[in-house]
């Protein structure tokens, strides 16, 4: 169907006005909004990141004061979090690929789609606003009483901030939810869909039943601070460690939409470059839904160190370890499926590996913080800031940066440029190992973290870490030029350069503004690899969507 | 060697050989998965990579029974696990009956330390090898956490509530205190040290200065926590309800520390320090049962060193039959000396 005429117009020519731009309801076009304004929030966020490192690299606090250094902490976290990664792939790669995926001609709420949007928006910038002109200093995990009654900073407006971005999650959710439900073309059924749909598929629940809990939640420190309602205040009665129930009952699930659709990318990722079926596509889908299930019952993780009872923490702790199992079966099968493979090792195969080593570090060492009498001397040290980086930047944004340029084909229509792109994947992965696992040795070895000024004998950790850091944020620089650079001169790319299956390779990169001139019907499997590689051997523009 | 030396904390109590031990198991166990999943993927991606004769990846769809296997075994070895990590952290909940208390109280930005003995510290702990030690520990403002990473234990230090942490240091020397929850702008200097001496050499530090070295309040630096709260229970007028015998207005507390109490609301409390503080700064809370809510209220009126020296004297009347019968009237009788844990 996209054979005949090559000038076609697609989702990117077809308007070119601003308006058509910020008043698009097609999801593609938002799906670019979303990157770019991510893409903003990653260099803001990065930013701090530099100034922290720099910091660091002398036990004392010679750079900048305590005042601001905690605030740069707060700014890197807020950003990072709340505006970079939580959107991260379902805004963007999600965005774009959920109706391509499934054979609709878009969400099923398009309007609410780009409302999503200006709400991220208004939300981000109400928060970096806030930030930066007046500062906020609690961290980004907001723990009461400091912020409610101690913080002399700014903390009503960036917590406005956080709480009107939760909404642009929660639509977004909501549209995917009924987008999957409702608009699978005729014969995809549930077990035909990419394992990408039932990652963004899990990850929606977890947006619309738990980002509730955090608007509440930072309302609830609204209320406190501004009015005195004393939730939190132990002097009024409150209970301040109940503050942090709250938070990470969102929190942790919120780890798992940050997670969860990276997964998605790489369970995409790997069989197309082993041009073989995924491994266990069944158990794949399961894991992402128990994940998404348990992982509402392991938020107490985060306080062992608090007063709950010991009971609870010993409940809490024995769910972790059980959450952690569907993780591992996940890993299991991705290596699995190369197994007897085609293996090619272009820039999205690099990536998924770099994601796939990060991962199980950060993966492995959540056991050490999951073990109760371990973590009492782990909590709250650069070991769990280790951990979570491994995980969220090594494993998140690499996964990311897999399905980027995994579909940055079909999302633009031009190749990016293989050399400088598998180069940034190994500068990154280095850059990366550099910076967060000499933090692993640091906090086993007792450094606190959020430490503006530290005793010497942690400085060597330190420098290492900084020196990784100015490797990696060279390492991020890159794919921003090369794919820029990529827009005008890269190489036209073809409805689908890879050879792989899925329907949105079936038709023209750029997708044309509806999607599919012909609703397609679907009567195959998922990852049906050795027999459309046989077809796409044949030729080198597959027909499939002759179906 | 000196690389292994900055890889660990020194291991100055009897937890920390423990926890390292769990540490290094998780290392190697984790190591050696990290290390047979990279190892079967390279071999993969060397083995079945692209070429001649292999241009298509073979049609495998699954195996259930390796999922079930790598199903199964992790689990049961991440049960393994959690059963060490939880028996651990049993044992760090559970303080020994004869631990040698001190008084915590944190605020922005230092730790406050009050031995039984009278010594009061700012930002340092003297304790002595070989000893049990279980701190008691309340925050006037934010919530912070006290951590020695040689003695690999940490507790979250809370407004408005008691929280415990206890140790037994197993070398002598001096180690660092942090601050390890954020708590504002000097958070990263909220510390100090742990001194660990000879128990003989405590004893003299003890003796040394009594209640000197320490913050000077109103006079009663040199009281021990029983005798500041024998005071405090005379001045603040607790005497007046609470007397050594039955008939006063408020219930009699001697030996009631470790009892359990019958509530109005027909529940049963164990008497504990956070019960006695709690009944002393907001009593309608947990009213006793054939009692009328008449305790005033003591929130916002005694600081926290005051309500700890408080409990500290309500414990006392219950050290032992004779004591008791000295409560409102007798002289200082209550000396360190009773009170002191028995060894
Ligand atoms: C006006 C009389 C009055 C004064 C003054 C008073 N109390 Fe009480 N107290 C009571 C009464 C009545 C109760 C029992 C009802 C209740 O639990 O609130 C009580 C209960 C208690 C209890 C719980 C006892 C138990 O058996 O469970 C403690 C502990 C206590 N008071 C300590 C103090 C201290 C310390 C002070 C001084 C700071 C103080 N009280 C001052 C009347 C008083
Ligand atoms: C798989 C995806 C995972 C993600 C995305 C993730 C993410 C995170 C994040 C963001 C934090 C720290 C938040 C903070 O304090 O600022 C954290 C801490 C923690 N993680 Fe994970 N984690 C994952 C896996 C695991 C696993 C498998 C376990 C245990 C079995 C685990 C156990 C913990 C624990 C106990 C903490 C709290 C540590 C502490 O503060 O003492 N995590 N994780
Ligand atoms: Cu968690
Ligand atoms: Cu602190």
């Amino acid at each position: 169907m996209q054979t005949s005429e090559r000038k076609k117009p697609n989702y990117l020519n077809a308007e070119h006005t601003v308006a058509s731009w910020l008043l698009t309801v097609d999801h593609k076009r938002i799906a670019i909004l979303y990157l770019v304004s991510i893409t903003l929030m990653f260099f803001i966020g990065g930013l701090m990141a530099g100034a922290i490192r720099t910091e660091l690299l002398t036990p004392a606090g010679d750079l900048m004061s305590s005042d601001t250094y905690d605030k740069a902490f707060t700014l890197h976290g807020i950003v990072m979090v709340f505006f970079f990664l939580i959107p991260s792939i379902p805004a963007t790669l999600g965005n774009f690929l959920v109706p391509l995926m499934i054979g609709a001609k878009d969400l099923a709420f398009p309007r609410l789609n780009l409302l999503s949007w200006y709400v991220y928006i208004v939300g981000a910038t109400i928060g970096i606003v806030a930030t930066v002109t007046g500062g906020l200093d609690t961290g980004w995990t907001l723990y009461t009483p400091y912020s409610t009654a101690y913080a002399t900073t700014n903390v009503v407006l960036p917590a406005i901030g956080i709480f009107i971005t939760g909404f642009s999650s929660i639509l977004t959710g909501l549209n995917f939810i009924v987008t999957i439900h409702k608009m699978r073309a005729p014969g995809l059924t549930w077990f035909r869909l990419p394992l990408f749909i039932w990652a963004h598929y899990a990850t929606s629940i977890v947006m619309v039943l738990a980002t509730p809990v955090i608007a509440i939640t930072v309302l609830m420190v609204v209320l406190d601070r501004g009015f005195g309602l004393g939730i939190f205040d132990p002097k009024a009665g409150g209970d301040p460690v109940l503050f942090q129930h709250l938070f990470w009952f969102y929190s942790h699930p919120a780890v798992y939409i940050m997670i969860l659709p990276a997964m998605g990318v790489i369970s995409e990722v790997i069989p197309c470059f082993s041009k073989k079926r995924i491994f266990g596509y069944n158990f794949i889908a399961a894991s992402s839904l128990s994940i998404a299930v348990i992982g509402f019952f392991v938020w107490g993780h985060h306080l062992f160190t608090t007063p709950q009872s010991m009971y609870a923490a010993m409940a809490f702790s024995i769910i972790s370890f059980a959450v952690a199992v569907p993780s591992a079966v996940k890993t299991f099968n991705w290596a699995a499926t190369m197994y007897k493979g085609s293996i090619t090792f272009e820039a999205p195969m690099i990536y998924a590996f770099g994601f796939m080593g990060l991962f199980l570090v950060g993966g492995l060492t959540g056991l050490f913080l999951g073990a109760l009498g371990l973590d009492l001397h782990v909590h709250d040290t650069y070991f769990v800031v280790a951990h979570f980086h491994y995980i969220m930047v090594g494993g998140a944004i690499m996964a990311y940066m897999a399905g980027l340029h995994f579909w940055w084909p079909k999302i633009t229509g031009k190749m990016y440029p293989e050399g400088p792109a598998k180069a940034a994947a190994l500068i990154i992965f280095v850059g990366f190992n550099l910076t967060f696992f000499p933090q692993f040795l640091a906090g086993y070895a007792g450094m606190p973290r959020r430490y503006h000024y530290y005793p010497p004998e942690f400085q060597i950790f330190n420098v290492l870490s900084t020196a990784g850091a100015s490797i990696l944020g060279f390492g991020y620089l890159l794919p921003l030029c090369y794919l820029l650079w990529s827009l005008r001169h890269g190489r036209e790319a073809g409805p689908n350069p890879w050879g792989a299956t899925g329907l949105e390779w079936m038709i023209d990169s750029p997708p044309p503004p509806h999607n599919f001139d012909t609703t397609p019907v679907v009567n195959w499997e998922p990852y049906d690899y050795p027999a459309a590689h046989r077809d796409a051997a044949k030729d080198a523009v597959p027909e499939a969507a002759s179906v | 060697m000196l690389l292994s030396l900055s890889l660990f904390p020194p291991q100055a109590s009897t937890n920390a050989a423990e926890v390292d031990a769990l540490y290094l198991f998780l290392v190697a166990l984790c190591s050696l998965t990290a290390f047979g999943v990279i190892a079967a993927m390279t071999f993969f991606a060397i083995r079945y990579r692209r070429r001649p004769g292999n241009e298509v990846g073979a049609d495998i769809h699954g195996s259930t029974v390796l999922e079930i296997i790598w199903t199964a075994i992790p689990f049961v070895i991440l049960m393994f696990v959690f059963a060490w990590g939880a028996s651990l952290y049993f044992k760090l909940s559970r303080p020994p009956e004869d631990a040698m208390e001190v008084f915590v109280v944190g605020r922005q930005w230092m730790w406050k330390i009050q031995h039984m003995e009278g010594r009061r510290e700012i930002n340092t702990l003297h304790v002595p090898l070989g000893k049990p030690v279980k701190l008691t520990m309340t925050s006037e403002d934010v919530i912070h956490a006290f951590y020695v990473p040689a003695f690999r234990v940490k507790a979250d230090v809370v407004p408005g509530r008691y929280t415990t942490l206890w140790f037994q240091p197993t070398q002598t020397g001096e180690f660092h205190l942090f601050c390890a929850e954020y708590c504002g702008t000097e958070h990263s200097r909220m510390g100090g040290s742990i001194i660990v001496m000879q128990p003989a050499e405590y004893e003299a530090w003890l003796a040394a200065a009594p209640g000197g070295g320490g913050l000077p309040s109103g006079g009663s630096a040199s009281l021990t926590p029983v005798q500041l709260g024998k005071k405090l229970f005379t001045e603040k007028a607790c005497a007046t309800c609470h007397l050594p015998a039955p008939g006063g207005v408020g219930p009699v507390l001697v030996g009631i520390y470790g009892q359990q109490v019958e509530l109005a609301s027909g529940a049963t409390v164990k008497v504990d320090e956070a019960y006695i503080r709690e009944s002393i700064l907001t009593p309608l809370a947990k009213v006793v049962k054939g009692f009328p809510p008449a305790m005033p209220t003591f929130g916002g009126q005694l600081t926290e060193e005051q309500v700890m020296s408080l409990i500290a004297y309500v414990k006392s009347l219950s050290d032992g039959a004779g004591s008791g019968a000295a409560v409102p009237a007798a002289p200082a009788a209550s000396t360190p000396a009773t009170l002191a844990p028995a060894n």
